[in-house]
C-alpha cells in the first residue's frame, strides 16, 4: 500500500488549498535546464511553485503541450530555450518561438490571457537569469491572477485521490517484493 | 489538393455550445497536408474549445476528437460510424465535401464545419499554399503552357496580357504574378510563342458550376445499386 495514502490528512508537497500558482517550463537540455541546475549550485533563491520538464530541445515543443498545459490548471507556462543562434539542433529554438507565438494566438481566442504564456533564450551559464525568469513569470501570474482554467481545490482533491487510488492499486496488483525480494536473498 | 484554413475558436464554440457531446473529426488527408485539419490540428482545437466552452460557461459540453483517414469516402466513415452515435454533434475538419459526407452518413446528429475549405492548390513555400486550379470541368492548360489564365489571372483574361501587366506583377496586386507574363516566359522557353498568334476561343462555361451540381460517371464501372449510397 501506498504509505502516503495510509495516513489520511498526510502533508503533500503539492496542497489543494494552496492559492501560489504553478508554472510549467519546458526547459531544453543544454540550456535553461542547466541553468536551472546551475542556480540551484549557485544557491539562488526563486519561486518553488515552477514545475519543470526536461526536453531534449524546445523544437520539441508543440502547440497542443502548451495548450493541454493550460487546460489542466497551469497558471503560467514557460518555454526556455538556447540563446538564438545557439541552439544545438540549428533552429529548434526559432521553431519553438513562432510555435509559442501560434499559442499566444489561440490563447486570445480561448479568451485567456496570452501573458501567460512566455518563451525565454539563455544560456547555460545563466543561473541567475533562470531565477529571474521564473520570477518575472511568478509576478506577472500574481498580477494576472490564477488562470480561469484552474480547476477548484475539490477537483484537485478528487483528482488527487484518484491517482492515489490507481497507485494503490497498481502498486497492489504488482507481484509483492520481486526485485528487492531477490537482492535480499543473497 | 483541397486547400483550407481553420475557423476561429468562438466561431466553433458558439455552434456546439447548445450541443452536450460533441465529436470533432479530423481528415488524414488534403487538410492534414495543409496543417488545417489533421489529427494535430484536432489535437490543438480539441483543447482549445474545451477550454473556450469552459470559460463561457459551457463546462457540461464534451469534447472528443478523432481522426480518419479521408473524410470524403464512405468506407473509410464506417470506422467511425459507431463511435458517433454517441454523440449528438460532430465537427468536421475536413473540406466541405468531407462536411457534407459525414451529414449525408449521419442523418441524426448534427453536422457542422471546423475549416473554412479554400481552393485546389499546392504548397508554394513552407506555409504558404497558392490556388491553381478553378475545377471549371475543361481543362485547357495544353493552350496556355501548363498555366491557368482562369484561376491565376485576376481578370481571367484568355487574350492577354492586359496593360495592367508591370514588371511580371498584376495591378491588381503587386504581390500577384502576372499570369500571362508567366505564360509568356514559359512559352517562349517552350519555343511555342506562336501560341499568342492565335485568339483562344471563349471558354465552354456549360461545364462550370453553373446549372447545379456536376457528376462524373464511368459506364465502365458503374454498377446499378453497389455502392454507398446506392
Amino acid at each position: 500500500m501506498n504509505p502516503q495514502s495510509a495516513i489520511p490528512n498526510a502533508p503533500r508537497r503539492t496542497s489543494p488549498q494552496s492559492p501560489e500558482p504553478l508554472i510549467l517550463a519546458f526547459c531544453c537540455h543544454y540550456c535553461a535546464y542547466a541553468a536551472a541546475d546551475l542556480a540551484g549550485s549557485m544557491r539562488l533563491q526563486y519561486p518553488a511553485n515552477v514545475r519543470l520538464l526536461r526536453l531534449p530541445c524546445t523544437g520539441r515543443v508543440e502547440v497542443n503541450y502548451l495548450l493541454a498545459a493550460f487546460e489542466r490548471g497551469a497558471d503560467a507556462v514557460i518555454v526556455a530555450g538556447c540563446l538564438e543562434g545557439g541552439c544545438h539542433f540549428q533552429e529548434g529554438n526559432l521553431r519553438a518561438r513562432r510555435r509559442v507565438e501560434r499559442a499566444k494566438g489561440l490563447l486570445r481566442e480561448i479568451g485567456i490571457e496570452p501573458e501567460r504564456l512566455e518563451m525565454f533564450n539563455l544560456s547555460s551559464a545563466e543561473g541567475g537569469r533562470f531565477a529571474e525568469i521564473v520570477t518575472e513569470m511568478n509576478e506577472r501570474v500574481k498580477h494576472l491572477g490564477l488562470s480561469p482554467m484552474k480547476p477548484d481545490a475539490q477537483s484537485i482533491q478528487a483528482a488527487m485521490r484518484e491517482m492515489t487510488h490507481e497507485a494503490d492499486e497498481r502498486i497492489a496488483s504488482e507481484p509483492s517484493g520481486r526485485a528487492r525480494g531477490s537482492a535480499h536473498a543473497k | 489538393m483541397i486547400v483550407a484554413d481553420r475557423k476561429k475558436v468562438p466561431e466553433i464554440r458558439d455552434m456546439i455550445s447548445k450541443h452536450t457531446k460533441v465529436l470533432l473529426v479530423g481528415c488524414g488527408t488534403c487538410v492534414t497536408v495543409c496543417l488545417a485539419g489533421g489529427e494535430r490540428e484536432i489535437g490543438i482545437l480539441g483543447s482549445a474549445l474545451r477550454m473556450a466552452l469552459r470559460l463561457a460557461g459551457h463546462a457540461d459540453v464534451a469534447v472528443d476528437e478523432c481522426t480518419i483517414e479521408r473524410q470524403c469516402e464512405d468506407a473509410f466513415i464506417d470506422i467511425l460510424a459507431q463511435r458517433a452515435t454517441q454523440y449528438d454533434a460532430i465537427v468536421s475538419f475536413g473540406c466541405g465535401a468531407g462536411v457534407q459526407a459525414l451529414a449525408e452518413r449521419f442523418p441524426n446528429t448534427a453536422v457542422y464545419p471546423g475549416l473554412n475549405t479554400q481552393f485546389i492548390g499546392i504548397l508554394e513555400s513552407q506555409g504558404v499554399w497558392t490556388e491553381k486550379c478553378s475545377g471549371c470541368g475543361n481543362c485547357r492548360l495544353g493552350e496556355f503552357a501548363g498555366i491557368c489564365p482562369i484561376t491565376r489571372c485576376a481578370k481571367r483574361l484568355f487574350n492577354g496580357p492586359c496593360a495592367g501587366s508591370r514588371d511580371g506583377k498584376c495591378e491588381v496586386d503587386a504581390d500577384l504574378d502576372c499570369a500571362w507574363q508567366l505564360i509568356y516566359d514559359r512559352s517562349k522557353a517552350l519555343g511555342i510563342l506562336d501560341n499568342f498568334d492565335a485568339i483562344a476561343e471563349p471558354q465552354d462555361w456549360s461545364t462550370g458550376l453553373d446549372g447545379g451540381p456536376r457528376k462524373v460517371v464511368r459506364e465502365d464501372q458503374h454498377i446499378a445499386g453497389l455502392g454507398p449510397k446506392a
